[in-house]
């Protein structure tokens, strides 16, 4: 990639609310057109990153520029470049969905014939023609979600920014934006995004930055990521507390559980690997198994050395004793 | 240093936001009806239950007063009321408003953000003028006569017109400061209590002495006094002027408190 210039750089950003600190010195740049995925757990820190960056926050402490803009002194110029679609939904449930969109194009004070085919051609590009004039608290999930990203789209921002977009979509949803914001990177829109889910920033992201604890513990493209995580790992569930001592004993590359009496053991998922881990294990002892594909979990394994604090769903294979 | 639009753009993005607020009322009118029915309900209890005796007890007649003068005597005090309803109802509308995501999005675009206010203030303008007709209308229907001539009548519509800002600025502010939709409908209420201890149902002279001093010098007293005189077609005197100077302090004090309240950044 060959970009001059950035569309968000971030130098030593953090943020505390009392003693509780909440983004401890995080640097960040994403260059124009690109996307950026913020990859981490709840509480990681992403959406406040996204609340500072779209000036809904201030920053303690940091060098902030967001489309050439301070974001601590010139937080208008910021505004008129950035467009947000958040977490939780971001529409007035009170009036149709052509009265949302006409309300964000006379904001961004279009006039009135360019507003009226912006408004038309969002509702079409987004499947939302027939459901127009229906007022929007009617609407399903996936059909706020889109007119969320049409509101945010309308005003034809150089910068989105998307805040865990498609959490809570249905999977056909979930593809319907993804290609939405590529066909916005095609125009040469930049993107942060931030995600739990792995895969949606694999698809999506040119470079990701995982978030741990308000620190990047780790930064690259999503096969630089996953290079340095392993393939995935195998769950042992124990009946007793020595029982998981005597196999975490045995295992010093495995991460023990006390509490849940399990042990997460690295492994590729080959029936090898798992003869390899099974063999090692007392029949007696083990309440069951379960082999686990690479997940945001598996991320913080091994960049972090510790679980994510809040899991992702899991699609796994169920191995009984 | 960059310009920004938001300022020039101030009274576009009102208006944007104002016909936001009328679509709202347009389209849930519950909320409205119930306001307005609140002071027609007063207005029929003041007048059937208490109007024959309380009638009677006014002073400056030259017969006995009935049921009809008491209704001629209470009538501004229940437009005054009208107001007050209204501006309510304005608290829980902004209160509910600030509960949902899209206050969020206007305060990452680049618009003048306190036109979020002025719309809701606006649009409460606006529905207190319906409100103020209505309950004018009714007053007539149940034989409330008046010598006022046109002037005199603009005159009326343009105070109510300003008290209906300054204390729609107030319950803005009230509505912005509450932490619940809840707090929001109680808080005002005072609003709505206050016209009874003023000149607006019985002269203040009938008080005992603690209380009268409250109710000649309270802002509504004023607004109720003037307002008779305009409605009744009397010349009006220093009251007019107490009237505005509250009308603009209320508006001002209520403007600043709420601007603040909404730029504040948010907490979370």
């Amino acid at each position: 990639m060959t970009h001059d210039n950035a569309a968000i750089e971030v130098v030593g950003l953090t943020k505390s609310y009392g003693d509780h600190s909440v983004l401890d010195g995080v640097d960040l740049t994403v260059p124009e057109g690109t996307v950026y995925a913020l990859l981490g757990p709840n509480g990681a820190g992403k959406t406040t990153i996204v609340n500072i960056l779209s000036t809904l926050l201030t920053a303690d402490e940091g060098e902030l520029r967001v489309a050439g803009f301070d974001v601590r002194r010139e937080p208008g110029g910021v505004r008129a470049a950035i467009g947000v679609t958040g977490q939780f939904s971001a529409i007035d449930e009170l009036l149709t969905g052509r009265e949302n969109l006409r309300l964000m194009a006379d904001l961004a004070h279009l006039d009135r014939a360019t507003a009226t085919a912006a408004v038309t051609g969002m509702l079409e590009r987004f499947d939302l023609a027939d459901a127009a004039d229906r007022g929007a608290q009617t609407y399903s999930g996936g059909m706020k979600r889109r007119l969320d990203l049409a509101m945010t789209l309308i005003t034809r921002p150089r910068l989105i920014f998307l805040d865990e977009p498609t959490t809570g979509l249905d999977p056909r949803s979930r593809r319907e934006l993804w290609a939405i914001v590529r066909e916005q990177v095609a125009d040469g829109v930049t993107v942060l995004l931030t995600t739990q889910y792995l895969d949606e920033a694999d698809h999506l992201a040119d470079r990701i930055g995982v978030l741990d604890g308000g620190r990047l513990v780790a930064e690259g493209t999503a096969a630089e990521l996953k290079r340095r995580v392993p393939g995935g790992h195998v769950s042992v569930q124990f009946t007793d507390a020595d029982g998981l001592a005597a196999a975490a004993a045995a295992h010093p590359d495995a991460s023990a559980d006390l509490d849940a009496l399990t042990l997460q053991l690295p492994s590729d998922g080959s029936v090898a690997d798992l003869r390899r881990v099974l063999d090692g294990l007392d029949d007696d002892r083990v309440d069951g198994l379960t082999v686990e594909t690479a997940d945001l979990d598996d991320v913080f394994l091994a960049l972090t050395g510790h679980p994510a604090a809040e899991q992702s769903a899991r699609t796994d294979l169920e191995v009984p004793a | 240093m960059s310009t920004t639009q938001s300022t020039g753009y101030a009274i576009r993005d009102s208006a944007t936001m104002l016909r936001r607020n009328l679509l709202h009322i347009r389209r849930y009118p519950s909320l409205s009806i119930m306001l307005v029915a609140q002071p027609i309900l007063f207005l029929l209890l003041f007048v059937y239950v208490f109007g024959g005796t309380m009638g009677a007890g006014l002073p400056g007649q030259e017969t006995i007063g009935d049921r009809g003068d008491y209704l001629v005597f209470i009538v501004p005090g229940i437009l005054i009321m009208t107001v007050a309803s209204v501006a309510l109802g304005t608290a829980i509308a902004t209160a509910t408003d600030m509960t949902t995501g899209i206050i969020a999005r206007f305060r990452t675009m680049d618009i003048a953000r306190v036109s979020v206010l002025t719309g809701h203030v606006l649009g409460a303008v606006i529905k207190t003028g319906f409100a103020v007709v209505i309950v004018t209308a009714f007053s007539f229907l149940l034989g409330f006569r008046s010598d006022a001539g046109p002037l005199e009548w603009l005159g009326a519509i343009g105070l109510l017109v300003l008290i209906a800002f300054a204390l729609t600025w107030l319950t803005v502010g009230m509505g912005l400061a509450a932490d619940s939709v809840e707090t929001a409908s109680n808080t005002p209420m005072f609003l709505v209590l206050l016209p009874f201890i003023s000149s607006g149902f019985v002269p203040t002279d009938a008080m005992p002495a603690g209380l009268r001093q409250f109710a000649e010098h309270q802002p509504f007293t004023p607004m109720i006094n003037t307002l008779r005189d305009l409605v009744t077609g009397a010349p009006t005197d220093s009251d007019l002027w107490l009237a505005i100077g509250w009308c603009v302090l209320i508006s001002v004090l209520g403007y600043l408190w709420s601007r603040r309240l909404f730029l504040r950044v948010p907490a979370k």
